[in-house]
């Protein structure tokens, strides 16, 4: 399969403190990649770097990150604005909030597709809802008609799906998108991103801490602890035969239900 | 065997102006035993943490009544709820917000202890046997909450629940915030204690991690939209559900 | 894709944190301003009351770098002892002002129920009025006099500290901190003065920090009025209000001040914010 995301040898600094040491992997079409880490291990930094979100203090200042033979790190901020939604969509851990919260759901999703396309109102409801009755959700009308507050925490982070969706990106880059949630409801979510990407063939790169939602959704997985590199492989190789102790010992702390 | 808390018929109903009332807690009752490790599980918005800051008298019941070694605490205030502070303590759910910024763990630790009128040398002595009986070195006494770890920081948390050695140790997501390493830590010192001080000791570990319920209770109530749906024996519970609910929770778990 | 190749190495600019820098800055410029009006006497070059008719009027020179006014008093002399009563006054005014509304916001906010309630609708019919308007009619009801334009600006100036004490206790009230304070066995009076204040004291004095310019523009403006100090008492406003007929053809004896007003409202207001970045721990970093 071919590639279609590659970090090389990225080294990401904050104010001149290095916080990612020399992480490369390579996300092919149609993988789901998951990055797993404890807190400040650096896992959401790297998508980030990506989008080009890391901020005014933030720089990848060693390595490349090749999209679709273009070196995301070089490029500026309005060409990353045209690749960001179309080529790279990303989901937030309260996708909620990323909506406004006196305007319907249709209309935001309308306004984020005609920034990067022109549509009419009524290819863009028929295209809307088409797309929300293909990825699962009933009566996507009414959806389209809510307010974000009318909806609950799950159904907000899949509509959040749907609306990074609705542009058709190649990567869907998704920061901890079921940490916010509980346990009923994650796995709805984790269902979700895996018929988008049965329906689509989208990639996903999936930052979480949660090993559980890696082990049920993602083909390869990178363990980050301090900014590098712990482990990188096959997620079933990994989870269940660890070669590094810090992966071993990060599998041992995770509960298990023993039923 | 008198129970160390019993809760009777609690009751919490919300009223705000132009809204219908909510029914947050709804006529619960459980009772928690010496050394008994109680685990109280439920979602976001089931009630957990309203429970528990009727219990801790946070906020007023709107009915029912809280007992605690056989005392009616229901409405106690003032220096009667003092007293029942020396009993009954808690560790909250983020570690770094539980310790005011602006003063040292140490003196954290020690607030109960001075409260309770031992003197400032006593009080240094026991702050530093407590952070040593929880896996801390007495140097931490003089850290600020923003100077140490999230673990660190809830040991710290635990040393000054158990200060007042109450027989009552209330755990509200006490480990959710913390990475899955430093959990495991914090639920081995605190299977230490549980074994150090026996029946002197009972916990109520409010959680919504099912898996840790299972590893680390004797007992569990189920609670969804503000009732218990089901209780017994964690492994009993999961392998066997009986309510349609708590079926679903099992079900939905990776 | 690509080839094997070295990675791309990009520098990046490192920003350094100039809070401190301006916090020595502008803390200096404000401790030289103080120190000026503590020893104002010693610095002034002529004595400030000494009239010299033959000298009146005269433009800035070298002997007389502000010029004189009409009495042929020395302007730069009378500027420097302005200082006392003008800053002062003005830190008097702003320390009275922080200490009631905070106390008056922390009592509502800590209390509630109805006290809260009273005292918040009180502070809200001093804020409904406009401002100087009625600092002035409480200066004219009292009569004019320094002392009476300090409490004229303190009535139309706390319901602002109350209003913030208020809601930072608030906020202080609902912290995991204050509940196990509270489970610590603490009384209230050691968690206000343990717990809430030394937690919200930093945003009140940030905005008496900032608030130290405008008050002293307000105190000035009620001099310039007529109703705060009198001639021939050396004050800011009442300088500028003097000299204010006179302000075409002797332009400087008016400017003086009012340069004096400028720069030492601009030191203050720099100072506020520098010590809002200061205290806020984003800017500062762990």
């Amino acid at each position: 399969m071919a590639e279609i995301l590659k970090y090389e040898h990225v080294d990401i600094s904050y104010n001149g403190v290095k916080v990612i040491r020399d992480v490369s992997f390579t996300v092919d079409e149609g993988e789901i990649l998951g990055i797993v880490g404890e807190s400040g291990s650096g896992k959401s930094t790297l998508i980030k770097a990506a989008m080009g979100l890391l901020g005014e203090t933030g720089l990848v200042t060693r390595g490349d990150i090749w999209y679709k033979g273009k070196n995301l790190p070089d490029l500026s901020a309005a060409e990353l604005r045209r690749l960001n939604g179309p080529e790279l969509g990303m989901i937030f851990q309260y996708a909620g909030s990323s909506f406004c919260p006196i305007r319907t759901v249709g209309a935001q999703l309308y306004e984020s597709l005609t920034e990067h396309e022109s549509v009419s109102r009524e290819e863009f409801s028929r295209r809307a809802a088409a797309l929300l009755e293909k990825i699962g959700f009933e009566n996507a009308r009414r959806i389209l008609d809510s307010y974000p507050f009318e909806l609950s925490g799950g159904m907000q982070q899949r509509v959040g799906i749907a609306a990074a969706m609705l542009l058709n990106p190649s990567v869907l880059l998704a920061d901890e998108p079921t940490s916010a949630l509980d346990v009923s409801v994650q796995k709805q979510v984790v269902e979700e991103m895996l018929l988008v990407r049965r329906t689509f063939g989208t990639s996903i790169v999936l930052v979480t801490h949660n090993i559980g939602v890696i082990g049920a959704m993602a083909d390869r997985v990178l363990v980050m602890k301090n900014g590098e590199t712990v482990e990188y492989g096959e997620t079933q190789q990994v989870l269940n035969h660890p070669k590094e102790d810090y992966t071993r010992l990060l599998m041992s702390a995770v509960p298990k239900l023993e039923r | 065997m008198e129970p160390v808390l019993k809760v009777e018929n609690l009751t919490k109903v919300f009223t705000r102006r132009g809204q219908p009332a909510f029914t947050a807690v709804d006529h619960i009752g459980f009772e928690l035993y010496p050394g008994e490790c109680l685990g109280l599980i439920g979602e976001s918005g089931s009630g957990k943490t309203t429970v528990v800051n009727m219990i801790t008298r946070l906020l007023d019941s709107t009915e029912g009544r809280i007992l605690l070694g056989g005392e009616d605490i229901t409405r106690l205030s003032g220096k009667g709820l003092r007293r029942a502070y020396r009993e009954m303590q808690m560790v909250f759910q983020t570690p770094a917000d539980s310790f005011d910024p602006r003063c040292t763990l140490g003196d954290g630790i020690g607030e109960s202890l001075r409260n309770n009128g031992m003197s400032r040398a006593e009080t240094k002595q026991e702050v530093a046997r407590l952070l040593t009986e929880c896996g801390l070195t007495p140097e931490f006494a003089s850290r600020y909450p923003h100077q140490v770890s999230g673990g660190q920081c809830q040991r710290a948390a635990i040393a000054r629940a158990l200060a007042v050695r109450p027989r009552l140790l209330i755990c509200d997501e006490a480990t959710s915030s913390l990475d899955v390493t430093i959990q495991q830590e914090i639920l081995a010192l605190l299977n230490d204690l549980r074994r150090h001080h026996g029946s002197e000791l009972s916990i109520l570990f409010i959680c919504h991690d099912i898996a840790l319920v299972q590893q680390f209770c004797s007992r569990v109530l189920v609670l969804y939209r503000g009732r218990i749906v089901e209780q017994g024996i964690p492994d009993e519970v999961i392998c066997h559900p009986q309510d349609p609910y708590t079926r679903r929770l099992i079900e939905s778990i990776l | 894709m690509t080839a094997m190749r070295e990675p791309t190495v990009r520098i990046q600019k490192i920003r350094k944190d100039t809070v401190r820098t301006r916090l020595i800055i502008f803390g200096a410029l404000a401790l030289i301003l103080l120190l000026c009006s503590v020893f104002c006497e010693h610095l002034t070059p002529y004595d400030p009351y000494l009239q010299d008719l033959k000298n009146a009027k005269a433009p800035p020179s070298p002997e007389h770098l502000f010029g004189t006014d009409r009495y042929g008093r020395d302007m730069l002399s009378r500027v420097i002892v302005g200082s006392r009563t003008s800053i002062f006054s003005t830190l008097l005014l702003v320390g009275i002002v922080t200490a009631l509304g905070t106390m008056v916001g922390v009592f509502c906010g800590w209390h509630g129920k109805w006290i809260d309630t009273v005292l918040m609708r009180i502070s809200d019919m001093f804020l409904a009025f406009p401002g100087l308007v009625f600092a002035m009619a409480v200066a004219g009801v009292l009569g004019g006099g320094l002392q009476n334009a300090i409490i004229a600006l303190v009535a139309i100036s706390w319901p602002k500290y109350a209003r913030i004490a208020r809601s930072q206790t608030l906020a202080q009230k609902e912290t995991p901190y204050l509940n196990a304070a509270r489970l610590s066995g603490s009384g209230t009076w050691k968690m206000i003065f343990k717990h809430i204040l030394p937690n919200i004291i930093g945003p009140i004095l940030v905005t008496s920090m900032l608030d130290i310019g405008t008050m002293m523009m307000e105190l000035a403006g009620l001099s310039f009025l007529g109703l705060g100090a009198k001639p021939p008492t050396a004050e800011w406003g009442s300088m500028m209000s003097d000299a204010r007929s006179l302000l075409s053809s002797v332009p400087w004896v008016t400017l003086a001040p009012g340069f004096a007003i400028f720069v030492s409202v601009m030191i203050f207001n720099l100072l506020g914010d520098t010590i809002r970045d200061y205290a806020d721990p984003k800017s500062r970093g762990r």
